[in-house]
């Protein structure tokens, strides 16, 4: 990372260049969550020309699991012969009834884990016991669940299973840019979900859609950099995808990644929460696999959800509310106490907002 | 869930036939999966997520940061040709 010093001269110097050459205002949708939390704690999104309005997209994998997967989780974890391992972001995430954490608070075996390698040696070191990991994400952890799974097979690990609520981005662009009531001019896409997939997926959505895509990074100077990208196109009527983090993505992402995903999981429809069913944008294990497929492993019987009335974090995640235009935000929905996942997640808007404050 | 920083490869080896490496992250070590990054050796930097290895920076930052600032200089100097 260039200095500090450095940096944040880099940065002047873009701003200045980009006031420079904004004609008008324009909305840009930075899809991953992180990059919201980046844009906040640095204090960029302040200052930034007022042209611009950032859109937080749905870009948070904690928040867009469906409820259906979450009560399922709950009901599997409660489970006496069940180890239930999960990133920490979901365990406070509400469900229906509970959550994964108050599941723990009652005895239940919930654990923390932060690859899903872990979860696989907790099964292999606890035969007697069923040890389930709960794969969540989106292309970023895909080659990481997957090769959890593809490592239980060649280790005969049967006592391993998961269960699966993965995403993938370009469908959610599809269905955000052909909603009727949509403002989104442009897309900052994730640089790390293109370090797994690549560009090729965006080029026909920049075509169809007529928006331009900057693959954008994480640092400060990364982010100012792909909206300098962004606004140039915007600007110039052109409608093409930039990489903007040419250090970590390749044009065609990684193809050993996109194997080891290719070989366990296969598309399907999947429901994002918040938001609905979007066609073909989940993946799930693919039939080789399907014995460690926690939904068919464990009979949860019928789940019949119930999402809280108050929270509009559908909305947020696709963009057409800001999180401080909720009447519960930081009163009845805090971090301690959310009513919605995009108030639990460090990757989530609500939570964004709490932390660094609504500028 | 996303570790956005990159870290350094310490060290290499192999669990039941898994690539794996120590890879360092400002201090904190992390065990984290080397399949899909075959060509990473140690003392190169990884993109790592949920322990898994998808990235291997191709330069380092510094040399992005320089070509990034001259097409900021291109394009203040395009600029101040426009006014003139």
């Amino acid at each position: 990372m260039p200095e500090k010093h450095a940096q944040s001269d880099l940065i002047a110097k873009a701003l200045a260049a980009l006031s420079k050459i904004l004609t008008r205002p324009w909305t840009i949708m930075e899809i991953c969550g992180g990059q919201t939390h980046a844009f906040m704690e640095t204090g960029l999104s302040a200052m930034l020309p007022e042209e611009i309005e950032l859109i937080h997209g749905p870009g948070c994998p904690v928040c867009v699991t469906s409820l259906e997967l979450v009560d399922k989780a709950v009901a599997i974890a409660s489970r006496d012969d069940v180890i239930f391992t999960s990133y920490g972001d979901m365990l406070r995430v509400p469900g229906s009834e509970s959550d994964l954490f108050s599941v723990r608070a009652r005895g239940g075996d919930v654990r923390v884990v932060y690859s899903p390698m872990e979860a696989l040696e907790i099964a292999h070191r606890n035969p007697d016991k069923e040890t389930v990991f709960f794969g969540i994400g989106f292309e970023t952890t895909a080659p990481s669940n997957a090769i959890s799974v593809i490592k239980a097979k060649e280790r005969e690990i049967d006592n391993y299973s998961m269960l699966v609520s993965h995403v993938r981005v370009p469908p959610a662009m599809h269905a955000i840019l052909s909603a009727k009531n949509n403002r989104v001019q442009s897309f900052l896409a994730a640089g790390h979900v293109c370090a797994v997939m690549g560009m090729d997926e965006y080029y026909p959505i920049a075509k169809k859609y007529q928006v331009p895509i900057t693959i954008t990074g994480f640092e400060p100077f990364d982010l100012i950099h792909g909206i300098m990208e962004t606004v140039r196109m915007l600007e110039n009527n052109t409608y093409n995808v930039k990489n903007a983090y040419e250090r970590v993505v390749a044009p065609h992402g990684n193809k050993q990644a996109q194997k080891i995903i290719n070989d366990v999981f296969e598309e399907c429809d999947r429901q994002w929460r918040g938001i609905g069913m979007i066609p073909n944008s989940g993946w799930k294990l693919n039939a080789n696999y399907a014995h460690y497929d926690a939904e068919l492993k464990f009979n949860v019987g019928n789940i019949t959800t119930h999402e809280s009335e108050i929270c509009i974090s559908g909305l947020i995640l696709q963009g057409l509310k800001k999180p401080d235009q909720c009447p519960a935000f930081g009163t009845l929905c805090t971090p301690q106490n959310p009513l919605g996942a995009t108030m639990v997640s460090s990757e989530g808007a609500c939570a964004a907002y709490y932390r660094y404050g609504r500028n | 869930m996303c570790l956005g920083v990159p870290g350094k490869i310490k060290e290499i080896y192999k669990v039941e036939n898994t690539r794996m490496g120590k890879v360092d992250f400002d201090g904190v070590e992390l065990d984290v999966c080397l399949e899909a990054v075959p060509e990473a050796d140690v003392k190169d930097y990884v993109i790592v997520h949920a322990g898994f290895a998808i990235s291997k920076l191709t330069e380092d930052e510094a040399a992005e940061t320089l070509r990034y600032l001259k097409e900021i200089d291109e394009i203040n100097q395009q600029l101040l040709s426009e006014e003139s």
